[in-house]
C-alpha cells in the first residue's frame, strides 16, 4: 500500500467498498458498453443487497454509469441526473447465493441499441473486479490500459493479436484468455503498459474471427 | 531495490538517522523513487489531501441534516455550540471536527479515506484543529501527513487497516495512532517521540471490535472517531513529555495483527456480534430492512 492509498482515496462517503467501489464498477460498465447508456437493469447481491440504501450503493452505481468518478459530488443526486439525461434505471435486490458478498449485475442498453451485461464485485478499499461480460468469464480491475477482444475460439488468434501489439511496440503486462467452449465464443484480455493506439486497434479488429475489440483506460 | 524502502518503523527510523533527516523526508524520498514522479508533484498530491480534509470539515459543520438511515448527523454542530466543560480548546475542537468529517462521510460528502472511510475523521480532525490552535505553517502540515501516511503504510504491510481483517483496531486504531504521530511532529517532537506517540496510541486501541449497527458506517463509527481524536492528543502529549511505550512500535503492530487473526469473524465488520446484535442494534437493522422493502 502506497502513501496515497493510506491517505486516500479521495471519495464520496460512506464506504470505500459499498460506495467508491460501486461507483467504479458503474464507470467500468459504462466503459465496456462504449455507448451512452439509456437503460440499466441493476441487480445487487449479498451485502450490497442488504445495505445498499444506507451506503448509497445504488446512487454510486448510477453515478458510475453516468460517467462520474468516485470522488464526484454529483454521486449524491445521480438518480435525478439520470432521469434528466434519459437514463432509465431498474433496480433489483436478489437473495441468490453469490461467490463474493459485494456483487452487482448490470444489464445496459446504449443509445445505439448496443446491449452489454457485466457482473462486478467490490473487493474493498475501492478496488473492484469485473468478472463477467455478456456471460463470458473475465477478470478486469480497471487499473491498467486494457484491450478486450471477443472472438471465435480457433488456433492462431492470440498469436496474430500479440504480433500486432509487438509491431506497435506495446508492452503486455498481463494477459488472460477465456472461452465458453472449444470453437465457441472466446474473450481475450490484454493489459498493457501504454494505451493501444487506434490504428493498432483497427489492425486487431481486422483479424478474421475477431468480432469486436474494446479498449479501456485505467479508471 | 529502493534506497529508501522501509518495511518496519525500525527501518524508517534507522534510515532517517543514517541520512540525518526526518521521518517524513524518508517517506517522501521513498514515494519519489517508487512512483518515479517529481518531488514537487508528490508533495502537491499530499497537499491536495489537506484541502479535502478542510472541505469535509466544512461540509460536516455546515450541514445539520441526518444520514439516509437517520442514525447520525448534527452532533458536530451540537458539540461546537456548547462551550467545553471539561476539554481544553484543542481537544474540544478536534472532537468537533472528527464528528464533522465522519458525519460528512455518512451523509455522502467528499472525504479522504484515512486510512479508511469509517475512520476518516480522526487524522483530519487532529491535524487541522492542532494547525489552527498552533498556527502551524502549511509545509509542516504536509510533512506531518507524510509521516502519518508512511507509518500507516507500515501498519498496512505488517498488520492490516481493514476492519474485515483486523476489526476496528485496524481502522480507527490505526487512524488514531497515525494522528498521534502527526500531531507529535507538528508540536516539535523528534523522530523517536513521533514513533512513541504512535505506539502509545495504537496500544490503547488493541482488541477493538468492528461491530457496526445494520452494517452501516455510522454506529458506533462516527462518535468513535471523535473519542479517538482526543485519545490521539493524549498519546502525543505523553510522548512529548518523554514517556515511552515499553513495547516498541513494531511489536505493537505485530500484536495488532495477531489480535486481528484471533478475533472472531462476528466482530470483524460482519455485524454478527457486539453492538450490532444488541436489542437496539437488531431493532434498528430490522427497521431499516423494512424501509428498504417498501
Amino acid at each position: 500500500m502506497g502513501v496515497f492509498d493510506v491517505v486516500g482515496p479521495v471519495m464520496i462517503g460512506p464506504s470505500s467498498s459499498h460506495t467508491a467501489g460501486a461507483a467504479r464498477i458503474g464507470l467500468m460498465a459504462r466503459e465496456i458498453l462504449k455507448d451512452e447508456p439509456k437503460k440499466a437493469v441493476i441487480t445487487v447481491y449479498g451485502s450490497f443487497a442488504k445495505t445498499y440504501k444506507g451506503h448509497g450503493t445504488d446512487r454510486a452505481l448510477v453515478a458510475g454509469l453516468l460517467g462520474f468518478s468516485a470522488d464526484d459530488v454529483r454521486l449524491r443526486t445521480s438518480f435525478a441526473i439520470a432521469a434528466d439525461q434519459g437514463l432509465a434505471i431498474e433496480f433489483h435486490r436478489s437473495d441468490e447465493e453469490v461467490d463474493h458478498p459485494n456483487t452487482v449485475r448490470i444489464a445496459m442498453t446504449g443509445a445505439s441499441g448496443r446491449k452489454m451485461e457485466v457482473l462486478g464485485v467490490s473487493l474493498g478499499g475501492g478496488k473492484i473486479e469485473i468478472r463477467e461480460i455478456n456471460g463470458a468469464e473475465v477478470a478486469l480491475n480497471g487499473e491498467e490500459h486494457t484491450l478486450i477482444t471477443v472472438h471465435r475460439d480457433q488456433p492462431g488468434i492470440i498469436a496474430q493479436a500479440t504480433t500486432v501489439l509487438a509491431i506497435g511496440h506495446i508492452n503486455v503486462s498481463n494477459m488472460r484468455v477465456f472461452r465458453s467452449a472449444k470453437n465457441e465464443t472466446a474473450v481475450m484480455i490484454v493489459c498493457t503498459d501504454s494505451p493501444v493506439p487506434n490504428e493498432i486497434v483497427h489492425m486487431i479488429q481486422n483479424i478474421t474471427a475477431i468480432e469486436s475489440v474494446v479498449t479501456l483506460l485505467p479508471l | 531495490m529502493y534506497k529508501y524502502e522501509y518495511k518496519t518503523l525500525h527501518d524508517l527510523l534507522a534510515l532517517a538517522e543514517k541520512e540525518k533527516t526526518t521521518l517524513s523526508d524518508i517517506v517522501v524520498r521513498h514515494e519519489v523513487e517508487s512512483s518515479e514522479e517529481l518531488e514537487e508533484k508528490v508533495r502537491a498530491i499530499m497537499a491536495s489531501r489537506l484541502d479535502v480534509f478542510q472541505e469535509s470539515i466544512d461540509a460536516g459543520m455546515k450541514d445539520p441534516g441526518k444520514s439516509v438511515s437517520g442514525l447520525v448527523g448534527g452532533d458536530a454542530h451540537k458539540l461546537a455550540e456548547k462551550a467545553p466543560n471539561l476539554l481544553g480548546p484543542l481537544a474540544h475542537k478536534a472532537a468537533v471536527y472528527a464528528l464533522a468529517v465522519s458525519e460528512a462521510n455518512a451523509k455522502m460528502f467528499k472525504i479522504v479515506a484515512c486510512p479508511t472511510a469509517g475512520s476518516c475523521g480522526i487524522v483530519p480532525a487532529v491535524m487541522m484543529a492542532a494547525a489552527e490552535e498552533m498556527q502551524t505553517p502549511r509545509p509542516v502540515l504536509v510533512d506531518a501527513l507524510f509521516t502519518a501516511a508512511g507509518i500507516g503504510a507500515v501498519v498496512s504491510r505488517n498488520a492490516s487497516v481493514a476492519g474485515a481483517v483486523g476489526g476496528c483496531q485496524a481502522e480507527c486504531g490505526t487512524a488514531a495512532a497515525m494522528a498521534a504521530a502527526a500531531v507529535a511532529e507538528m508540536a516539535g517532537g523528534d523522530n523517536d517521540t513521533i514513533l512513541q506517540a504512535f505506539a502509545l496510541c495504537m496500544k490503547n486501541t488493541l482488541g477493538l471490535a468492528c461491530d457496526p449497527v445494520a452494517g452501516l458506517v455510522e454506529v458506533p463509527c462516527v462518535k468513535r472517531n471523535a473519542v479517538f481524536a482526543v485519545e490521539a492528543l493524549a498519546a502525543a502529549e505523553m510522548a512529548l513529555a518523554g514517556i515511552k511505550s515499553v513495547i516498541p512500535p513494531d511489536e505493537v503492530i505485530a500484536a495488532m495483527a495477531e489480535i486481528g487473526r484471533l478475533m472472531p469473524v462476528a466482530l470483524k465488520e460482519t455485524s454478527d456480534g457486539g453492538l450490532a446484535r444488541t436489542e437496539t442494534g437488531k431493532a434498528i437493522a430490522a427497521r431499516l430492512e423494512k424501509a428498504m422493502e417498501e
